[in-house]
């Protein structure tokens, strides 16, 4: 139980400066900003050379099945620094939840479109809402009807408008069952998102045909997979947010002067911010150990996976905000880029189910039942 | 393979000098006392010690392979639970500034628990101020006679000995002006009193301190040097106060944990949504120690030190809380209001309320949680430090 490695390797190291350094390159978070401003949600461009050029897109991918051979914990580095720069690219919604949904199933059509993804050269999305947490029902919102078409509609799907191919969750006459269908057969609205940096879109099937990847019980566990996994890799992503938020609050109430002096010589300042670095320092524990546990397929993964999303997403969400009200005015601005660590954090709340939701799971998990 | 790996002892080796004390020592048939002096002797007291000084100069890791050899042979242990301020902090003190005389005396004595030590250094007026401390010492021939007051001693009814921190020059500012000693606490003018605490016991005394004499030859480090001295003890103080490898639900929430399990009819909802969000916090905090050992055993040690002891306090005290609020009825009583005098720190006690109260001491005792967040955000997080209005004003001119 305790022999989870809790630090970084230097393979994983290596990996996050080399991302770190395309990032600082490409998506400082006043581009981000500029580049939102010009109609441009995604890049990718960006997204091209993490995904192609430094693999990023297959890490966690077996090297038989197209992939880098590496483990879910690189994938959660990725995820930690690509938090640190809200950068707008589809890697949640394509490589952590579409690869972790096919990375089980078998056959040939799910074989081919791992590769593809694992590639880089498509990009996915999975159609559930991003709400969707890794303990609810099997979707009923699309149906198969008898002649094979899927039909219904789903919102609030993450990173759809720049998928080429769609996996699709759809409940047939004999219960669940999985499908890829490729973009142009589906109509993706794209939503006004709270979240600037990540996009979620409603997607219509009225009869498209797709290519059949699982049924049944199968069908069902490539969800829950997938859903499990992104909640893993999503407090990594949240330890990212918060990391930024502290970092560069830090770096402010360091220069920033009142009362003829720096602001963070203040104790009143300086408490809140020694006890945020403390709830990033055990964000950092709890998501090492749930990639860590998740990537090994450990007996006590689930437990991993509920802790960590119950904890990350509310450091995310707290350091955000202290991000914004120690900056004082200038954080309240559209300007200054603190805003769009708080909408991110705020909605990676909501997404992959609710901390609360987390929380009742793991109560479950480990005998402390409710009333 | 290193060299110095080559001159290192290895844990096999270690298991060797273990069979030869216990052959040589059957624990069955040997006075408990007598096992521990050769214990002491043969280097397996604290094997990072220096050789001669009850250790080895072995890898601090190695020590939980003799530990676990020696518990598994039925071996008797020193009590660490009654000895804790001198295995915890006098020792690395007299390790780091005594004399070869001062380790040759004290150390055995203070391992095998045959002189149990206390720590003199809050007073009254110098709480996380240490260092504007009053009990003064002023120096006559050979000796020093001191005069003063210090309090929040536990074991000092216990102790033979004491760790005190004394002003020795008020003319200089307090930082500079004073110096650390060893006394002993059978010496005239030594007086003990309990100091009852919230729980009803007295497990902290206040120590009076009436024309003591001090012989010169009890000072630790140079004369003026007893600030540095005394920051060596308070590092190993949060040390030990925040260390300690963990299993899940080990700690204060396997006890709450325990409650909810046995007793349905006692569960809410809301207790239910806080219980669960202090589960959490204390396995992130459980984690975040097993990282910090990590980080320790690859020998990259990170500030993460500096955080465990004030999650310890905020947790401990957020979990008992919620335990006797869980308890209902049963969180109006308490076990037992009688005046004891322990021997030893108990976080825990008979009942839900005593660990209430007790762990009101976690955020106070070793620095309390203010004190700790200032040396976060200023040590770790490089924020710039409050102006020091006293920083260079002689002591004596000090406000107080």
């Amino acid at each position: 139980m305790t022999s989870a490695n809790l630090l970084y390797t230097d393979v994983e190291d290596d990996l996050r400066a080399s991302v770190r350094d395309l990032l600082s390159t490409h998506c400082d978070p006043t581009d981000v900003l500029a580049t939102r401003e010009s109609g441009q949600p995604y890049f990718l461009e960006l997204w091209r050379k993490l995904a192609v050029e430094l693999g990023v897109a297959g890490l966690h991918v077996p090297e038989r099945q197209g992939g880098q051979g590496g483990t879910l914990r690189e994938t959660a580095v990725i995820a930690e620094e690509l938090g640190r720069s809200v950068a707008p690219v589809p890697f949640l919604g394509s490589t952590v939840l579409c690869t972790s949904a096919l990375l089980g199933v078998p056959g040939s059509a799910a074989a081919t479109l791992l590769e593809r993804l694992a590639a880089g050269t498509a990009t996915g999305a999975l159609v559930a809402p991003l709400t969707s947490g890794p303990a609810g029902e099997f979707p009923t919102a699309i149906r198969v009807s008898a002649d094979g078409g899927l039909h219904g509609t789903v919102s609030s799907v993450v990173d759809a408008a720049v998928a080429d191919t769609l996996i699709v969750p759809a409940l047939g006459a004999a219960g669940p069952e999985l499908y890829a269908v490729p973009a142009s057969a589906a109509t993706i609205t794209p939503s006004t998102a709270l979240d600037l940096t990540r996009g979620i879109a409603e997607i219509a099937l009225s009869g498209a045909s797709g290519e059949q990847l699982a049924t049944g019980a199968a069908a069902a566990e490539a969800l829950n997979t997938a859903l499990r996994t992104g909640a893993a890799i999503l407090a990594s992503e949240q330890l990212g947010i918060a990391q930024w938020c502290l970092d560069e609050t830090v770096r402010y109430v360091s220069q920033r002067h009142q009362f003829g002096r720096p602001i963070g010589s203040f104790q009143a300042l300086k408490h809140r911010l020694a006890d945020l670095w403390l709830e990033i320092i055990s964000a950092r524990a709890v998501a090492r150990y749930a990639a860590d546990r998740i990537g090994a397929d450990a007996e006590d993964a689930s437990i991993a996976v509920a802790t960590a999303q119950s904890y990350c997403a509310e450091v995310a969400v707290h350091a955000a905000e202290e991000c914004i009200q120690l900056h004082g005015g200038i954080g309240m601005t559209w300007e200054h880029p603190a805003h769009l660590f708080l909408k991110r954090a705020k909605s990676d709340q909501l997404a992959l189910g609710r901390p609360g939701e987390h929380r009742r799971t793991l109560s479950e998990l480990v005998d402390l039942p409710t009333c | 393979m290193t060299k110095q790996s080559d001159t290192e002892i290895t844990a096999e080796q270690l298991r060797e000098h273990v069979a030869t004390l216990l052959a040589e020592h059957d624990p069955a048939r040997t006075d408990r006392l007598d096992f521990l002096r050769a214990r002491f002797d043969a280097g397996l007291a604290w094997v990072h010690f220096p050789v001669g000084l009850g250790g080895l100069d072995a890898p601090r890791a190695l020590q939980s392979v003799v530990d676990s050899e020696l518990a598994r042979a039925g071996a008797p242990d020193n009590q660490p639970r009654k000895i804790g301020i001198g295995l915890g902090m006098a020792a690395p003190t007299i390790l780091a500034f005594g004399t070869e005389e001062h380790k040759a005396r004290f150390l055995r004595p203070l391992w095998t628990g045959e002189e149990v030590w206390c720590q003199l250094f809050s007073e009254p007026g110098a709480g996380s101020d240490l260092a504007s401390l009053a009990t003064r010492a002023v120096r006559d021939g050979s000796d020093w006679i001191v005069n003063g007051q210090k309090v929040w001693t536990s074991s000092a009814h216990t102790a033979s000995w004491a760790i005190i921190v004394l002003r020795t020059d008020p003319d200089v500012p307090k930082h500079e002006g004073m110096s650390y000693f060893v006394l002993d606490m059978t010496a005239p003018g030594v007086e003990v009193r309990p100091l009852r605490q919230i729980t009803g016991e007295a497990e902290f005394n206040e120590v009076f301190l009436t024309d003591v004499r001090i012989p010169d030859s009890q000072r630790l480090g140079e004369i003026g040097q007893g600030w540095q001295v005394a920051r060596t003890t308070l590092m190993n103080e949060r040390v030990a106060i925040g260390g300690g490898a963990l299993p899940r639900e080990g700690g204060m929430i396997g006890r709450l944990a325990e409650q909810w399990r046995n007793n349905p009819e006692l569960r809410a909802p809301d207790l239910h949504d806080r219980l669960m969000r202090l589960w959490v916090s204390a396995e992130a905090t459980r984690l975040v120690g097993e990282r910090l050992r990590q980080q320790l055993a690859a020998g990259v040690p990170g500030p993460e030190g500096s955080g465990a002891k004030l999650a310890f306090a905020t947790l401990n005290q957020a979990i008992s809380g919620l335990e006797v609020e869980l308890m209902g009825e049963q969180g109006l009583h308490y076990s037992d209001w009688t005046m004891r005098r322990p021997e030893t720190v108990d976080f825990f006690g008979k009942d839900a309320g005593y660990r209430y109260l007790r762990a009101k001491g976690n955020s106070i005792e070793g620095g309390t949680s203010e004190v700790l967040r200032n040396v976060i955000a200023e040590r770790v997080l490089g924020l710039p430090s409050e102006p020091r209005v006293d920083k260079d004003i002689p002591w004596k001119d000090l406000p107080r």
